[in-house]
């Protein structure tokens, strides 16, 4: 519930209350400084521990045990008197410290001596044809629903993809009595050889043996078919069935009601791009993410990033990282200041950092379902396809915002959250060049909608004016 | 297309789809509520007028979009059903009025 | 091709926005063999950044030749748009309903009165009919206008297009056309030897015969290179997309118009920011509120992103075209209309430039000596 204001300064802003979000949160507060956190959601825990104060499960066993550590954090959070704002979406961040929040109520901007960025992730884009039909859904959004309204699939359901939420999803669903109708992975047979200098260092992780009891678990169960390597959904208005195929293997056909999808997440970089924080490409993980100091602190002064948008590692080391960062950020600005869990912190970060880049090279999605062809959907909002995006490219366009200039992909609503990655890609691939040295889309504010009325509302100095007004 | 699970419990709230009274439950966002409608899809597209539903459920991909209580071009996924409202699919372009 | 003839043009095009693909292409059109370089995919780029009116009624106070010179574009624009439609298959959706400049409050009406009056009595002035329209009266025409919107002022010769479209059919033209396009391709240094040009580029050498300059900011430094003066500095300008509408807003107004798409876009600000081309909340929040203003409806939309762009501006706001004396060959084109001028440049500026000549009659006023003639005097 909001029932305080929103002040127009604070110590700490904290946009996020996942796992990183409300453990920054949780140290700043309890170090004494005035600490605000903004979350887009209706309840605090962000995407791993989704609606975890209000989910209408009883029984603690059907989404696992990890999850209700959820509760425990926001607890904390509370308790530690940091102010919790719900129902409020950040949609601008300026390089000192401004932040642009909307609520139900309006726009306002407010100031803050310390920001920490804990926006998590977003599911990898997943371009195969048919992927925009209803009834084609993340692995995410499926967890979202049953986690928040204890809702599951109807009829026949087939999850695909590769990716350890994957199988979380699978092993959920079971646990549920939803029954899968099968488990296509598409996990690429050549990660296999390149994950063995990482797997001694899996072995000894927290993930392995609850890994492979949640993964005998669900095979036991599901028709786990491995070595996926082309996939298609198609139907009319909606998704109807699954085409897949296995190498060389005769074509498979799968009457469906429902499609997940899943290839791994991403960090939900707009926010922290249109400060100008720095980001560079990471192999491993596939994605951009943020140049990171010691502390977690970016490029730009004042901002640090915790958590999976800081490069992906789990809810564990988030909520790690979100201590770090909340350390950081109340030494910065008190130097006496009182703060519990840094040492525990860097232990249990290194602790989960061991197997993290198995996970990565393991799970490491195939080129085929990262660069699409043809008339497969690269832009959902835009409705722009691979065929348009190769043209393009054989017209010498140099990169992602050239290309958005001449097709529009983009430039919808949702920033290139969903085709990004994509275009950067495909343009790499297309020019013979790397992800990094092809760059990504220039994001502006509002990186989340406002409404024209909104915008009018904002403070406007005489500069303002007379920058505008002629007559 | 999606079905509620036996042993989860919540308060039932009575929202309008297109018209047509629904029963959703405390804490569903519209999105959920569509889908739990058995709603195939929640909007036709701005630009080709092609169906679309919910894709991410969690504010980042914009095809949950749907008309709330008059309100045009809502997402779907970011707001919690309420006792009395209306949802609409969202189709094509928005009025400017809307 | 030869390694040689890949590295030698009739004419090397600096720079691939709208000037350089515009001029490019109408130079391709009679018979050049033309070169374009261009940065990469981050540079200031004014082209990705502006509002997409062909507009006349606006320009030219202090020179009745620039309003002329903009109206002979706004004829031809259409003709224009129809080739590269044509020869392309993509549409610059090039629409002449006329357009509006609407005003809020008494004082504001008069003022625009007072302007276009002023400005469509300058000596050589062309004939436009401009009329004033009163509340009610515009109301007709635009229907939802605010309250506090006083009137406007209206030419039939305005009109709008799509300008992102118009740079990609120029680019897909002008490579139809045999135009090289070399990207990653900013130009370091130009050298005039033996009445030709070599240039060092980022990607390699080149020589050619002719030199043109479009290349934004840059211009100026280029520009001193091969003798000429170029002024130019930077001036942002801001403004505000809205999710797509279903069709609203049938005419183009200065600050507001309603593309193809059914995006509405909301402008026009300026601001000497030096290359500071970050967007601040407070412009916006002036042209969201002015927007709001003149159309309450308007303020329900949401907000999909927004735009800043550095315009290239003169000291007096109109282009500068010119030929070096001291280097023969060497050409500059800078304006901030590269649409409403896009007609133009490809169906003038290039066939003249492709002869070798840029005919004083047309071009005299144009010059950058007219900077020196009034600093002197």
């Amino acid at each position: 519930m909001n029932t305080q204001a929103i002040r127009d300064h604070y110590d700490v802003a904290i946009v996020g209350a996942g796992p990183a979000g409300l453990a920054a949160a949780r140290v700043c507060a309890d170090a004494g400084l005035s600490t605000v956190v903004f979350d887009e959601q209706p309840s605090p825990g962000g995407q791993i521990y989704r609606s975890v104060t209000a989910t209408p499960f009883k029984r603690g066993t059907i989404l696992g045990e990890d999850y209700w550590r959820g509760a425990a954090l926001v607890a904390a959070m509370r308790a530690s008197g940091a102010q919790y704002v719900a129902n409020a979406s950040v949609w601008s961040l300026t390089r000192d410290r401004e932040l642009g929040i909307a609520t139900g109520g309006g726009v306002q901007l407010l100031r803050a001596r310390r920001v920490i960025l804990c926006t998590g992730a977003i599911e990898r884009p997943f371009p195969i044809p048919g992927w925009t039909l209803p009834g084609v859904m993340t692995a995410g959004a499926a967890q979202i629903l049953l986690k928040s309204s204890a809702l599951v699939p109807q009829g026949r359901v087939v999850l695909a993809g590769c990716g350890p939420l994957l199988w979380l999803l699978a092993w959920q669903y079971l646990n549920a009595g939803r029954r899968i109708d099968a488990l296509l992975d598409t996990t690429p047979n050549e990660n296999r050889s390149s994950v063995l200098p990482h797997l001694a260092a899996f072995l000894f992780s927290p993930y392995f043996f609850k890994g492979l009891d949640l993964l005998r678990t669900v095979r036991s169960q599901v028709n786990v078919v491995s070595g996926v390597t082309e996939l298609r959904a198609t139907g009319r208005g909606k998704v109807e069935e699954v085409v897949y195929r296995c190498g060389a293997r005769a074509e498979q056909r799968l009457q469906i009601d429902t499609l997940l999808l899943h290839q791994g997440v991403a960090p939900n970089v707009n926010l922290a791009l249109s400060a100008g924080i720095e980001h560079r490409w990471n192999d491993a993980q596939l994605c951009f993410l943020p140049t990171l100091g010691a502390n977690a602190d970016t490029s730009v002064e004042g901002i640090a990033i915790a958590g999976d948008g800081a490069g992906i590692a789990g809810a564990q080391s988030a909520e790690q990282r979100g201590v770090l960062a909340g350390v950081a950020a109340a030494r910065s600005l008190k130097s006496a200041a009182t703060v519990t869990g840094e040492t525990q912190a860097r232990a249990q970060i290194a602790r989960y950092q061991r197997g993290r880049m198995f996970l990565d090279l393991f799970y490491r999605p195939a080129k085929q379902f990262r660069i699409p062809r043809g008339d497969t959907v690269v832009c959902r909002c835009e409705e722009v396809n691979a065929r348009q995006i190769d043209e393009i490219i054989a017209l010498g366009c140099p990169g992602p915002n050239q290309m958005k200039a001449f097709l529009r992909c983009g430039m919808g609503p949702c920033q290139g959250r969903f085709c990004g990655l994509t275009v950067t890609e495909m343009i790499a691939e297309g020019r013979g060049l790397t992800p990094q040295q092809i760059g990504y889309y220039r994001l502006r504010p509002p990186v989340k909608p406002i409404t024209v009325a909104e915008m009018a509302s904002l403070p406007k100095t005489a500069a303002d004016l007379k920058a505008v007004v002629r007559v | 297309m999606f079905q509620r699970l036996p042993d989860a419990s919540a308060t039932p709230v009575r929202i309008s789809i297109e018209g047509e009274p629904f029963e959703a439950r405390e804490g569903d966002t519209v999105a959920a509520a569509l889908l739990a409608a058995g709603r195939d899809y929640c909007r036709t597209t701005a630009i080709s007028g092609t169906l679309r539903a919910p894709y991410c459920m969690m504010g980042v991909c914009f095809d949950c979009l749907v008309s709330i209580d008059g309100v045009a071009n809502r997402q779907g996924c970011l707001v919690r059903v309420r006792e009395g409202m209306h949802v609409e699919i969202q189709r094509g372009k928005r009025e400017v009025a809307t | 091709m030869s390694e040689e003839r890949a590295r030698e043009f009739d004419v090397a095009v600096i720079g691939g926005g709208l000037l350089g693909s515009a001029i490019a292409w109408g130079l391709a059109k009679v018979g050049s063999r033309v070169v374009v370089l261009d940065e990469g995919d981050v540079a200031y780029r004014a082209s990705r950044g502006n509002f997409a009116l062909v507009w006349v009624q606006s320009k030219g106070m202090g020179m009745a030749a620039y309003t002329r010179w903009s109206l002979r574009s706004s004829e031809a624009w259409s003709g224009f748009a129809d080739v590269l439609k044509q020869q392309t298959g993509i549409d610059p959706c090039y629409r002449r309903p006329g357009g509006f400049h609407l005003v809020l409050g008494e004082h504001e009406w008069e003022k625009r009165k007072q302007t276009m009056t002023r400005l469509l009595g300058q000596p050589g002035a062309p004939e436009i009919d401009c009329e004033m329209l009163d509340h009610d009266q515009l109301a007709r025409e635009l229907p939802g206008i605010g309250v506090e919107v006083s009137g406007a002022s209206y030419t039939q010769v305005d009109g709008h297009c799509n300008s992102l479209k118009l740079l990609r059919a120029l680019h897909t033209g002008m490579q139809q056309l045999g135009v090289a396009y070399r990207t990653e391709h900013l130009v370091e240094h130009i050298d005039h030897v033996g009445g030709a040009f070599r240039l060092s580029t980022q990607g390699g050498e080149l020589r050619a015969g002719k030199v043109v300059l479009t290349a934004g900011i840059d211009n100026a430094r280029l520009g001193a290179m091969v003798g000429l003066d170029v002024p130019v500095r930077p001036q942002r300008g801001q403004l505000i997309v809205t999710e797509r509408v279903a069709p609203f807003l049938n005419y183009p107004i200065t600050t507001i118009r309603q593309t193809d798409e059914g995006s509405v876009m909301l402008g026009d600000s300026q601001e000497e920011a030096g290359l500071d081309p970050t967007v601040g909340s407070g412009v916006t929040a002036v042209l969201a509120d002015r927007a709001v203003r003149m159309f309450p409806q308007l303020g329900r939309l949401n907000v999909v992103r927004t735009w800043a762009a550095l315009r290239v501006m003169t000291q007096d706001g109109f282009p500068i075209y010119e030929q070096s004396q001291r280097c023969p060959g060497a050409f500059v084109a800078t304006c901030h209309s590269g649409v409403t001028l896009a007609a133009n440049h490809a169906l003038t500026v290039a066939p003249c430039i492709a002869k070798g000549e840029l005919p004083a009659d047309l071009f005299q006023t144009f010059s950058a000596r007219r900077f020196h003639v009034s600093a002197a005097a």
